[in-house]
């Protein structure tokens, strides 16, 4: 596909465009995985074994909470790539260290419901309804966890070798990853928790 | 695009850089977006307890509202936009939901047809008695 608009690059935006049209593609290849775990979740949702089923095991205040941290973690985040786009390390470190306590707030609250139902005799190994479950929504967890190992690596890198242009590639990359984690986490609230409790 | 000075060729952006402020970034999308997804949300949120709807038609309504906030999160915080330089990231997307699509569908398509031809389970368990 070729779009002439006639601008000059130089060979270091061109590398910025590669990297991040690469890693786009990677980002949709994850996406599709997770289609795969949301199409298990679609299909099995009723195979409830007996057991628990999705309005009696989900509490909405906490996913509105973890719903909340995540969306503004998206909002620290672009604010954090704005500032690496502007070389301003200051604004850089604020809004990073806000994404990780966000992006750390929302684990735990995940954690909190992770053990909480299984200590409610809900674990995976109850029902096929809650294997799904905890595949969807721990995979995603663990992109998550992987997204706060990575920013703390970025925040370590610019600390350390400043605004390069490889780094800025790294930092664009890890914007992209942690939207796209954002815009699974809307399907699966919506899909798994507030179409799951609706009678 | 491997010389090493500055080439004169078919321009795209990168996926998150904005196309209309190259070079100078700024957060006003970051902002617009923030606030169109925070009232997408809290919209589906209250619909599942409200009497705002017609009961049978909130679950279409949620996904609606799902559709809407992730091309909000596309748009305002990824960047990807209907310009011309940013055909490719755009076609890339494309194919990606057409094959989100494909699995989906396909997947409740075929599972909803094997359990409508198989016996019902408490026939299975007297069969196997």
């Amino acid at each position: 596909m070729i779009a002439t608009v006639g601008r000059v690059v130089s060979t270091s935006e061109s590398k910025r465009i590669a990297a991040g049209y690469g890693f786009w593609i990677f980002l949709l290849s994850d996406i599709i995985m997770f289609a795969c775990f949301f199409a298990g979740y679609a299909v099995l949702v009723h195979a409830t074994n007996g057991g628990p089923d999705a309005p009696q095991l989900f509490d909405l205040d906490r996913v509105a909470v973890e719903t909340a941290c995540l969306l503004g973690s998206s909002f620290t985040c672009g604010l954090a790539f704005v500032a690496s786009g502007k070389r301003r390390a200051a604004l850089f470190y604020m809004a990073m260290a806000a994404t990780l306590v966000l992006g750390a707030s929302f684990l735990a609250l995940e954690g909190a419901e992770f053990s909480s139902m299984v200590a409610r005799n809900a674990g995976p190994t109850h029902s096929a309804f809650l294997s799904a479950f905890f595949a969807l929504v721990g995979c995603h967890g663990i992109h998550v966890s992987i997204g706060l190992l990575w920013l703390m690596t970025m925040m370590a890198q610019v600390y350390a070798k400043g605004f390069r242009d490889d780094i800025l590639r790294r930092i664009l990359c890890f914007n992209l990853f942690w939207h796209a984690l954002d815009i699974i986490w809307v399907a699966l609230f919506t899909v798994v928790y507030l179409i799951g409790v609706t009678p | 695009m491997t010389g090493s000075g500055p080439t004169r060729d078919e321009v795209q952006v990168a996926p998150g850089d904005a196309p209309e402020t190259q070079g100078e970034p700024s957060i006003s999308a970051y902002v617009i977006g923030l606030v169109l997804a925070s009232g997408l949300t809290v919209l589906s949120f209250y619909i599942t307890r409200g009497t705002l709807f017609w009961q049978p038609s909130i679950p279409t309504a949620l996904i609606v509202l799902a559709i809407a906030q992730m091309g909000v999160h596309l748009v305002f915080f990824l960047h990807i936009t209907s310009g011309p330089d940013s055909t490719n990231n755009v076609l890339a997307l494309a194919f990606g939901i057409l094959i989100v699509f494909l699995i989906i569908a396909g997947s409740l398509w075929i599972m909803a047809n094997l359990n409508h031809n198989m016996l019902p389970m408490d026939q299975i368990m007297k069969m196997q008695r």
